[in-house]
C-alpha cells in the first residue's frame, strides 16, 4: 500500500493515532561529537516502554559536509512516487547530492521502503518569485510532497541533522540505519507504543520539520484545537498523530513568532491561573496572562513529555501536572534527558547531578559556541 | 418561600379499608415513606417506586402511581429538565443517579435480527442433540506446534493460562460497598454452580468469599481498595478497571453512608468517609504505563490472566488495540448503558458510545491487525436478555457480562437510588437490617435460574442457526441483519441490512 | 541468567547476583527461586532499570540493590525489606502491604500509591503524587518519610497513614509543590517547615503537633536516620506542622438528588 493510501484510510477511520513511549536525549554543550551507538545503548534500557511498532532517532551535527544544505530524508514505497517527487525537487531545489540512505538490514526490521536522502537548497529564482524565505519555502515543499505525492514521505528536512525512523524497536532501528557510523553533538531517541496501525514507518518518532525534531511520550488531549489553530497559520497536520502538532507549535512560536524557547514552553505548558494570580512580579504576571490569553489554543493539554531537538540544542518539557516522567542529568558539558533514570545511567553511570524537572519547567541544553 | 419546589415523583396510596395495620410497610420501606399513627400514613415525597411495600403488603392495600400533576407542555423544557434545574438551584450540586443510562438513545441490539436455517441447511434440535456453550478466556498462541512421539503426536505449544467458563455469560463487577455482602455471596454461589465467574468490582473481597476464588475475577481499580497480594492471588484473573460504561472518564464515589465498619475494613478507609476512586489510575497515564501495571500484576500472581475493563468511548478500537499490545489477556468493554451505584447524571446519560458499535469496531480492529487471538473480548453494559447475548457474541464477543440483569433477578426495581444506601431489597445498601433481607441461597438460586434460562434460549438460537457450538456464532456477523439502522451504522457494524 | 555467589559476611543466609543486563522477568524469577531455596538476603549488583523487584513477595527476606532499580519497585510487596543504595525510579512501593523500602538516593513519582502498610524511607527528594491514596486500618498504618523535597499532589486522596517530609538541604527550592493533601480524608502529613495556603488542597488545614504526634515523629525520625544514615542533628520537632483534613466528608455536599 502506498503511504498516500494509508493516509486516506486513516482520514476516514479516525482522527489520530494515540501513542505513548520512551524517550532519551543527550547533548554536548561544547559541541563534542557523540557516536550514534550511545543513544542506541540508552534506548535499550527502556525497551519495554515501546512495543516494537516504531523507533527512531534524530542526530544533530551529523552532516558537516553539507551543513548549509537542507538534508531531505525521504521514504518511497511507490517507485512512481520517487519519480514524481524527484521531479518536484528538481524544479524547486538545487540538489547537491542524492543517494540511498545507508542501511544494514537485520532482525526486527521488515518491509523497508526505499530510503533516500537529498542535500539541497531552494532555487533562488523560486524564492524570489514567491518572496518568501528559504525555511518557509522548504516547509511548503515538504507539505506539498507529503500530501500530494503517492507513497512518498519526507521525514527529515533540517540542516546538518537527520531523522532516522522505522517500524521496530528503537535499538533495532538504530542498527538498521547504521547510526554507530555517525557522530553528532546532540541525539534524541524514541521507542514507540502506538495503540494502533502497525506497519507505517512515517508514524514513528521523531517528527520533524526543518531543524525541529520531536520525540513524544503521552497523548495530547487538546490535539483537535491545536491542529485547527495551526491550520490558521498554514500548517497542515497530515500525519494524524498528536505529536506532529508539537513540532509545528515550536516552529511557529520560536521561528515565526520569535519567542524565546523558554517562553514558548510557557505557552505549551502554561502555568495555572492560580499561580499566575499570585506572582509577585507584575511584569512576569502580565507576560503569563498575555501568553495564556493570546495563545490559548496552543496550550498543549493532557499527559506529555517531549524532547525537542533543534539546530542549537535540545529541550525537554513535560505537561503542567507532570503526568509523564522526565529525568535529567548533567556530567561536565553533557546534558541528558530521559523517561527513566536508568536510560541515562546506562550511558553515564556517574552523573554530576540527576534531577526530575518540575511540571512545565523546560530543561534546555544549548551549544555554547559554533560547531 | 416554598422549601422544595420539586414535586413528588410518585404517589403512594394506602387503601385503609383493606389495611389491617400490620405495619409491614413501615418496616419494609428503606426510604422511610411510611409512618404509623392510628393508621398508616405515607410521605410520598420520599417514595422511589421500589415496590417493596407493595410486594410485602399481605392485603395488597398499597399502590404506587406516577404523580399525575400536570405541567404545561414544552418540547424543549420537558418536566425532567425543569426538575433538574429546581434541584440544582436549591442544592447547587451535581445531579447524582444510579443504574444505567435511561435516556431513549437508539438501542442497536433492538435493530439487529438473528438468522435461522430453512431447507437449504438444517437447523438442530438443541434439547436432544449436543449444544456446546463452553468458552475460554485469555490469550492464545497464534498456532499450535505438534511433534511426533512414539508413533503418536504430542502438543509442543504451551497454551498458557486461560479461564474456562461453562457458559459465555459472567457476572459484571459490582463492588462490595456499592452492593451488599449478600449480593456478593449470591453472585459467588451462583457463579460456582453455573461454572462461570463473578467479578469483585473495586471494593475488595470479603474473606468469607475466599473459598469461591476459582469463580472470581478480582479487580484492581484506581482507589486500590482491598488490593493486596493475597487478594490478587485468590481469583482466577485480575482485572484492571480503567473505566466504567456508566461513567466513562470519571472515577467512583461511594458515599459515606455506605461505608460501615465491614466495608471500612475491606477498603481500609475511615468509617463514614466518602470512598473516592479517582478517574485515572495514578500509575497509568499512558499506554506503556498500562503495560507496566499489567506486568506488575502478572509478576505478583505468577502470571494469571489480566483483564482490562474500559468504557466504550469514541476511540475505543485504537485503545483496545493498545490494550492487547500492552499484554492484557482480556478486554472488557463496558457500554454506555452499563450500570453504576452512583454517577453524575450528566455523565451517565451523555458520555460514551453504545456497546454494540464499540464491540463491532474493536473486534474488527483486532482482526485487521491480526491480533484477535491475543485477547478475549467481554461485552457488557446493556445486556438485557439472551437475544442480546446472542447478538453480542455474533458481533464478536467471547462472552458477555451481566450486572443490572443480575440485580433485577435479585429484586432490583431500577429505582436508580443506589447511592442513597437505602435499598429496600438489601441490594445496594450496607444497612444491616436491609442487607439481611437478601438471603444468599435464595439469591443464588434466582441467578442460577435466570442464567440457565438464558442458556436454554441461547441453545435454541444456536440450534435454529444450525450450529452446535457457540464458537460458530462468535464473530459470525453473516448471521445478523440490521433493520431500521442508518447506512453508516450498518456499515460500521459490518452487518448486512435485512433483505440482503 | 544472572550469576550467583554465596556471601559469608552476614549472619543471614546470603547470596549475591550480578543483575547487569538481565531482563527483569529472569531476574525476579531467580530471586523467587533463591527465596524458595531459603536465602534470607539477596544482594543484586549492577541493577539498572529492571522493573518489579520485590513485586508480590511475601517472605521476610532482605534484598539489597546496587544500582538504579526500574519502576514499580516493591509493588504489591508484603513482607520483604528492600535497600536501594542509589536512586529509585517511579512507582516505588505501589500498593505495598507490608515490609520496608529504604532508598538512599532520591525517588521518582507516584511513590507509595495506595499503600496499605509498611514503610518507605527515601533519603533524598521525591517526585509528584507521593503517598496518594494511602490507607490504614487499625494497627496497619503505612508510613513514608522523605528527607528532601516533594512535588505537587503530595498525599492526594490520602485516607490513612503517615507522610513525613523533612526538607534537608533544600537550598532555594520549596519544600513541597501545590495541591498538598487534595482530596485527603484520613491520615496525617507532617512537613518540616512552612507551607502557604495556596499550596494546600481545599480539604486540609494546618494544625500544631499534639504530644502523641511528637512521640510518633520522634520514633520515625530515629528509625529513618538509622536506616538511611541521614544526619538529623539539626532537625527539631518544633519545626514541623501537621496537615489533616478538617472534614470527614469533604465531598458530602457535591451532589443533589
Amino acid at each position: 500500500m502506498a503511504f498516500g493510501d494509508q493516509y486516506s484510510r486513516w482520514r476516514v477511520d479516525r482522527s489520530r493515532v494515540p501513542a505513548a513511549c520512551g524517550l532519551s536525549g543527550v547533548i554536548s554543550e561544547d559541541g563534542a561529537m557523540i557516536g550514534g551507538d550511545v543513544i542506541i545503548e540508552s534506548m535499550k534500557v527502556i525497551h519495554d516502554r515501546g512495543n516494537g511498532l516504531g523507533g527512531g532517532f534524530a542526530g544533530y551535527g551529523i552532516y558537516p559536509r553539507y551543513r548549509d544544505h537542507y538534508a531531505l530524508h525521504i521514504m518511497f514505497e511507490d517507485p512512481g512516487g520517487r519519480a514524481a517527487c524527484e521531479e518536484l525537487l528538481e524544479a524547486d531545489l538545487q540538489v547537491q547530492e542524492s543517494e540511498e540512505i545507508p542501511t544494514r538490514p537485520g532482525p526486527g526490521i521488515e518491509d523497508a521502503p526505499e530510503l533516500r536522502r537529498y542535500f539541497a537548497v531552494p532555487r533562488p529564482e523560486k524564492l524570489a518569485a514567491l518572496a518568501i524565505g528559504p525555511d518557509d519555502f522548504m516547509v511548503q515543499l515538504v507539505m506539498r510532497i507529503n500530501t500530494t505525492v503517492p507513497g512518498t514521505f519526507v521525514f527529515s528536512s533540517g540542516k546538518n541533522m537527520g531523522v532516522f525512523k522505522a517500524v521496530g524497536f528503537a535499538e533495532d532501528v538504530g542498527e538498521f540505519y547504521r547510526l554507530p557510523d555517525y557522530s553528532g553533538y546532540c541525539w534524541i531517541g524514541h521507542g514507540r507504543f502506538p495503540t494502533n496501525t502497525p506497519g507505517w514507518w512515517g508514524g514513528a518518532h521523531p517528527f520533524n520539520i526543518l531543524d525541529w525534531a520531536v520525540v513524544h511520550n503521552g497523548e495530547i488531549s487538546s490535539y483537535g484545537i491545536n491542529k485547527r489553530y495551526l491550520e490558521m497559520f498554514g500548517y497542515e497536520c497530515t500525519l494524524l498523530t498528536d505529536t506532529e502538532v508539537m513540532a509545528y507549535l515550536f516552529d511557529m512560536l520560536v521561528r515565526k513568532h520569535g519567542l524565546p524557547l523558554e517562553v514558548a514552553c510557557r505557552v505549551l505548558a502554561a502555568p495555572f491561573w492560580k499561580d499566575i494570580d499570585i506572582e509577585d512580579d507584575p511584569a512576569s504576571r502580565a507576560l503569563d496572562e498575555a501568553l495564556r490569553v493570546v495563545y490559548s489554543s496552543a496550550l498543549v493539554n493532557g499527559p506529555f513529555a517531549v524532547i525537542v531537538g533543534f539546530s542549537r540544542g535540545m529541550v525537554g518539557l513535560n505537561d503542567r501536572i507532570k503526568l509523564r516522567p522526565l529525568v535529567a542529568a548533567v556530567k561536565d558539558d553533557l546534558l541528558y534527558i530521559s523517561s527513566e533514570e536508568s536510560a541515562i545511567r546506562q550511558i553515564c553511570p556517574r552523573p554530576d547531578r540527576v534531577w526530575a524537572p518540575n511540571a512545565g519547567q523546560p530543561v534546555i541544553g544549548e551549544l555554547k559556541g559554533d560547531v | 418561600m416554598a422549601g422544595n419546589m420539586v414535586t413528588s415523583e410518585f404517589l403512594v396510596q394506602v387503601d385503609h379499608e383493606r389495611c389491617r395495620k400490620c405495619k409491614r410497610c413501615t418496616l419494609n420501606c428503606g426510604f422511610g415513606v411510611f409512618d404509623f399513627k392510628d393508621r398508616v400514613t405515607a410521605d410520598t415525597s420520599k417514595c422511589v417506586a421500589c415496590h417493596r411495600c407493595v410486594v410485602f403488603c399481605p392485603e395488597e392495600a398499597i399502590t404506587v402511581a406516577r404523580n399525575p400533576l400536570a405541567f404545561r407542555e414544552h418540547s424543549s423544557w420537558d418536566v425532567d429538565r425543569r426538575k433538574a434545574i429546581w434541584k440544582q438551584a436549591q442544592d447547587s450540586g451535581m445531579l447524582l443517579t444510579g443504574m444505567g443510562n435511561d435516556l431513549p438513545w437508539l438501542n442497536v441490539f433492538d435493530h439487529l435480527l438473528i438468522d435461522a436455517c430453512q431447507v437449504t441447511n438444517p437447523s438442530i434440535d438443541p434439547l436432544r442433540e449436543p449444544m456446546e456453550l463452553r468458552t475460554y478466556l485469555g490469550r492464545r498462541p497464534d498456532r499450535v506446534e505438534v511433534e511426533r512421539s512414539d508413533g503418536g503426536f504430542k502438543l509442543d505449544t504451551e497454551v498458557g493460562n486461560i479461564i474456562k467458563l461453562d457458559i459465555p455469560i459472567m457476572f459484571s463487577g459490582m463492588s462490595y460497598g456499592s452492593v451488599s455482602i449478600n449480593v456478593h455471596k449470591s453472585l459467588a454461589l451462583a457463579a460456582q454452580r453455573l461454572g462461570t465467574v463473578m467479578n469483585t468490582g473495586e471494593g475488595g473481597l470479603h474473606e468469607e468469599l475466599y473459598p469461591y476464588g476459582d469463580h472470581i475475577i478480582v479487580q484492581c481499580a484506581s482507589g486500590r481498595f482491598g488490593v493486596h497480594s493475597e487478594y490478587l492471588n485468590k481469583g482466577v484473573a485480575v482485572e484492571i478497571k480503567v473505566g466504567q460504561g456508566a461513567k466513562p472518564g470519571i472515577g467512583g464515589h461511594l458515599p459515606g453512608e455506605k461505608i460501615g465498619r465491614e466495608v471500612s475494613s475491606t477498603r481500609m478507609i475511615p468509617v463514614g468517609t466518602d470512598a473516592l476512586s479517582p478517574a485515572p489510575h495514578h500509575d497509568i497515564y499512558s499506554i506503556e504505563d498500562l503495560r507496566q501495571l499489567i506486568y506488575a500484576l502478572k509478576e505478583a500472581t505468577g502470571y494469571k490472566p489480566v483483564s482490562v475493563k474500559i468504557a466504550t468511548v469514541h476511540n475505543v478500537a485504537a485503545i483496545a488495540s493498545g490494550i492487547a499490545r500492552a499484554g492484557a489477556d482480556i478486554i472488557y468493554l463496558d457500554g454506555f448503558r452499563g450500570g453504576t451505584g452512583a454517577s453524575p447524571a450528566v455523565v451517565r446519560d451523555h458520555v460514551g458510545i453504545p456497546l454494540e458499535i464499540a464491540l463491532a469496531v474493536v473486534d474488527q480492529q483486532l482482526r485487521s491487525e491480526g491480533i484477535r487471538n491475543w485477547v478475549s473480548i467481554i461485552a457488557a453494559g446493556g445486556i438485557r436478555s439472551s437475544a442480546d447475548v446472542a447478538k453480542a457474541i455474533a458481533l464478536g464477543a467471547d462472552a458477555v457480562g451481566v450486572g443490572t440483569a443480575a440485580l433485577i433477578a435479585l429484586g432490583c426495581r431500577l429505582c436508580q437510588k443506589c447511592y442513597t444506601g437505602n435499598c429496600s431489597w438489601g441490594i445496594a445498601t450496607q444497612r444491616p437490617e436491609l442487607v439481611g433481607r437478601l438471603d444468599p441461597d435464595w439469591g443464588a438460586e434466582r441467578l442460577v435460574n435466570l442464567i440457565n434460562a438464558w442458556s436454554l434460549e441461547l441453545k435454541e438460537i444456536l440450534g435454529a442457526l444450525g450450529v452446535n457450538a457457540v464458537e460458530s456464532l462468535r464473530g459470525n456477523r453473516e448471521r445478523l441483519r440490521s433493520l431500521g439502522l442508518d447506512e453508516m451504522t450498518t456499515e460500521i457494524l459490518d452487518v448486512k441490512p435485512a433483505g440482503r | 541468567m544472572p550469576r550467583a555467589a554465596t556471601n559469608d559476611r552476614t549472619e543471614l543466609k546470603s547470596i549475591t547476583l550480578d543483575a547487569g543486563g538481565v531482563y527483569y522477568k529472569d531476574l525476579n524469577s531467580q530471586v523467587r527461586g533463591l527465596i524458595d531455596e531459603g536465602y534470607e538476603e539477596i544482594v543484586l549488583q549492577g541493577v539498572n532499570g529492571q522493573r518489579y523487584i520485590g513485586d508480590g513477595l511475601t517472605q521476610k527476606v532482605k534484598i539489597i540493590i546496587e544500582g538504579v532499580p526500574g519502576n514499580d519497585l516493591g509493588a504489591f510487596m508484603d513482607g520483604p525489606t528492600v535497600i536501594v543504595n542509589d536512586n529509585a525510579q517511579d512507582g516505588v512501593g505501589n500498593t505495598m502491604n507490608s515490609g520496608k523500602i529504604v532508598v538512599k538516593g532520591h525517588a521518582g513519582d507516584v511513590l507509595g500509591y495506595g499503600m496499605r502498610g509498611g514503610r518507605v524511607f527515601v533519603l533524598g527528594d521525591v517526585g509528584y503524587r507521593i503517598g496518594i491514596h494511602m490507607k490504614s486500618f487499625k494497627d496497619q498504618v503505612p508510613v513514608i518519610v522523605a528527607g528532601g523535597r516533594a512535588g505537587d499532589f503530595f498525599g492526594e486522596y490520602m485516607a490513612g497513614g503517615v507522610l513525613v517530609l523533612l526538607g534537608l538541604e533544600l537550598g532555594d527550592s520549596p519544600l513541597v509543590g501545590s495541591y498538598v493533601g487534595t482530596g485527603m480524608h484520613g491520615g496525617a502529613i507532617f512537613l518540616r517547615g512552612e507551607v502557604c495556603d495556596h499550596q494546600l488542597g481545599s480539604e486540609v488545614r494546618v494544625y500544631p503537633l499534639e504530644e502523641e504526634d511528637r512521640c510518633q515523629l520522634e520514633g520515625l525520625l530515629a528509625e529513618f536516620a538509622e536506616d538511611t544514615g541521614a544526619d538529623l542533628s539539626g532537625v527539631s520537632l518544633d519545626d514541623f506542622v501537621k496537615l489533616q483534613p478538617f472534614s470527614h466528608r469533604p465531598y458530602g455536599n457535591m451532589y443533589c438528588y
